[in-house]
């Protein structure tokens, strides 16, 4: 049989639980053309095994330790179509429905699955929707990130937010300062900002976020801006725009 | 408070300040140009003892105007209106009892010594009535605030109860949909195994609702709805899930509010062993000693990791529950060392003969 040969398509499968990556690899079987080029039983392997295998199709879980789903897709961009499972989530279940995401629940039926596989097929080359809005959509009212997952070449750091002093828009990405390092990021800098708490973080200047626990003082620089000095000895300019929101978020915090 | 009580509180109120008011008048009366010691304690003493005819309208008129709803002028009415009218009937009282002692000789005239003495007993009778309704306003404000705080208390009882059905009601919905996708998992790989699976899962949640209807449980019924629902996540985690158990046997019989570990345990899977790729230990221990059971929840954690979405709701709940039930006299630590996240209660050791 040709069957074989027909191979054309690499899968990931990745999920904690053993038993959850069996009933998929169970039923891909009936998929001849499918192959399954890894399975991964974290966020980290699934990372590198993406960078390795350059999968067609990837089962993503939600609930990882480490890393979640949302992360994992952060990190290795969205050219590949993406399947997400999940066990029950009620925000990301309604995230998948808006951004028309592809989504499996547990337990798994077979016709779903097939379906859901048959949809990646014909959605080769399509984009996925940025992570970052979907895990944003994701995420319940009222609740910020927590973290912030940056991947520099094969290395992944999470940097909890408290930890970020100040963020830097550069082109399309952002720089992340965090205790005297800096960590490259593909995102905006308004698509950060509307993700960190406001009452912790607040917009500076057109291309600096800043957390408010680190800056020391504030001082005037030319007319109509100002330069705000952090613990660390760093200086960034603020706005004039910037300074009535950095004034407005002090003052509620007296 | 009833009429009854109130008037039998009254009663008592009264006989104690009697003596005073007994002795006040008494003085008021015999002063130079009135009437004599003996007179002025004879009259003194029998209008005291009637007094209580003044003190007691002041339980009612107070009731009828409330100081904090009643207008002004009603409250002015009210009291001027029923000082009069009691001191008049006080008066009156008094000079019966004058007239019936003038026929002792000794006391000839009285009368009208008396009489010259009206006035003073008259304003006498105002003050004491005034005394009474201040009394009164002040005692009615108490019950109110008594009355204000067995009601929130209750609500409070109310809220918990109903907190109480809901944790009950709720159970996982990611526990249950993980497991069957397990158990669909096992119908291929190892049919009897998923049997089983099948038989612990219907297991736990006959205890589930069975437990949560009674008000109390045994620890070792608790302990078997633990150890169910371990079995089931070590289906799911594999070798990434190790149990460990210390009960001592005594502890067994003991009694404790039914699901109350349940959350304990269930977070100890879901934000410790599910946070670790490699996986660790749920430890669940427990010993009676001294009147006091003691029982430890401990796993380990990524302490790394976010913190949890649901803020912690379940220890809360678990120290709500504990405070309901045995007030300060049980506790909840929580003590998060490197790696380990350990629970520890302390409650009275209760058991079925003493409950």
């Amino acid at each position: 049989m040709s069957s074989s040969l027909e191979k054309r398509w690499k899968a990931i499968i990745v999920d904690d639980e053993e038993l959850a990556r069996h009933v998929i690899r169970e039923f891909l079987q009936s998929h001849a053309e499918i192959e399954i080029a890894a399975e991964c039983a974290n966020g980290m392997e699934a990372v590198k095994a993406v960078a390795e295998h350059g999968p067609n199709l990837i089962f993503l879980d939600v609930q990882m330790p480490k890393l979640t789903g949302f992360d994992v897709l952060e990190l290795i961009g969205t050219d590949v179509p993406v399947i997400f499972v999940t066990a029950y989530d009620q925000y990301a279940m309604r995230a998948f429905d808006v951004h028309a995401v592809d989504y499996l629940l547990k337990p798994i039926g077979k016709d779903r699955f097939d379906a859901a596989v048959e949809r990646a097929k014909t959605r080769l080359g399509e984009k996925m929707p940025a992570a970052a809005d979907l895990a944003a959509a994701a995420r319940p009212p009222q609740q910020f990130l927590e973290r912030l997952v940056v991947k520099d070449g094969t290395k992944v750091t999470l940097i909890p937010v408290g930890k970020l002093d100040y963020a830097e828009a550069q082109d399309d990405y952002v720089a992340l300062a965090t205790q005297g390092k800096k960590h490259l990021k593909q995102q905006t800098i308004a698509g950060l900002e509307a993700s960190l708490d406001p009452a912790n973080f607040v917009r500076i200047h057109r291309s600096y976020i800043v957390n408010l626990e680190r800056v020391v003082r504030i001082e005037p620089y030319a007319k109509d801006s100002r330069i705000a000095i952090l613990s660390d000895g760093a200086r960034l300019p603020v706005s004039k725009s910037g300074y009535a929101r950095l004034k407005a978020l002090i003052d509620e915090r007296k | 408070m009833n009429l009854n009580t109130a008037l039998r509180n009254q009663h008592r109120i009264y006989r104690v300040a009697a003596l005073p008011v007994a002795a006040v008048l008494a003085f008021v009366l015999q002063t130079p140009g009135g009437l004599t010691w003996q007179e002025a304690v004879l009259i003194g003493f029998a209008l005291a003892a009637a007094g209580e005819l003044i003190s007691l309208p002041a339980w009612y008129s107070c009731r009828i105007a409330p100081i904090d709803r009643a207008p002004l002028w009603r409250l002015l009415a009210t009291h001027v209106v029923a000082a009069q009218l009691l001191s008049l009937l006080w008066v009156g009282l008094g000079k019966l009892i004058a007239h019936a002692v003038s026929f002792f000789p000794s006391m000839h005239g009285v009368e009208a010594r008396f009489s010259e003495r009206i006035a003073i007993v008259y304003g006498a009778g105002c003050v004491f009535y005034l005394l009474a309704v201040s009394f009164q306003y002040v005692s009615l404000a108490q019950e109110t605030s008594h009355e204000l705080e067995a009601r929130a208390m209750q609500t409070g009882i109310q809220a918990r109860d109903a907190e109480l059905k809901a944790l009950k009601a709720q159970i996982n919905p990611h526990f249950l949909f993980n497991s069957l996708n397990s158990i669909s998992a096992l119908t291929s790989i190892d049919p009897s195994r998923a049997r089983d699976m099948c038989v612990l899962l219907g297991d736990f949640l006959r205890l589930t609702l069975g437990l949560g209807e009674k008000t109390v449980v045994h620890f070792s019924e608790e302990l078997d709805l633990l150890q169910k629902y371990l079995a089931i996540e070590k289906v799911r985690f594999g070798a990434r899930l190790e149990m460990r158990e210390e009960i001592q046997e005594e502890s067994k019989s003991c009694l404790l509010p039914p699901l109350l570990l349940q959350p304990l345990v269930e977070n100890a899977v879901k934000h410790g062993i599910a946070g670790l790729p490699e996986g660790g230990h749920v430890r669940l221990s427990a010993e009676r000693q001294n009147g006091r059971l003691a029982i430890v929840v401990e796993n380990s954690w990524d302490p790394d990791a976010p913190p949890r979405r649901s803020g912690g709701m379940g220890l809360k709940n678990v120290q709500q529950r504990l405070e309901a039930r045995y007030g300060k006299d049980a506790s909840l630590r929580v003590n998060t060392e490197g790696e380990l996240f350990q629970v520890s209660l302390s409650l009275p050791a209760e058991s079925e003969e003493k409950a």
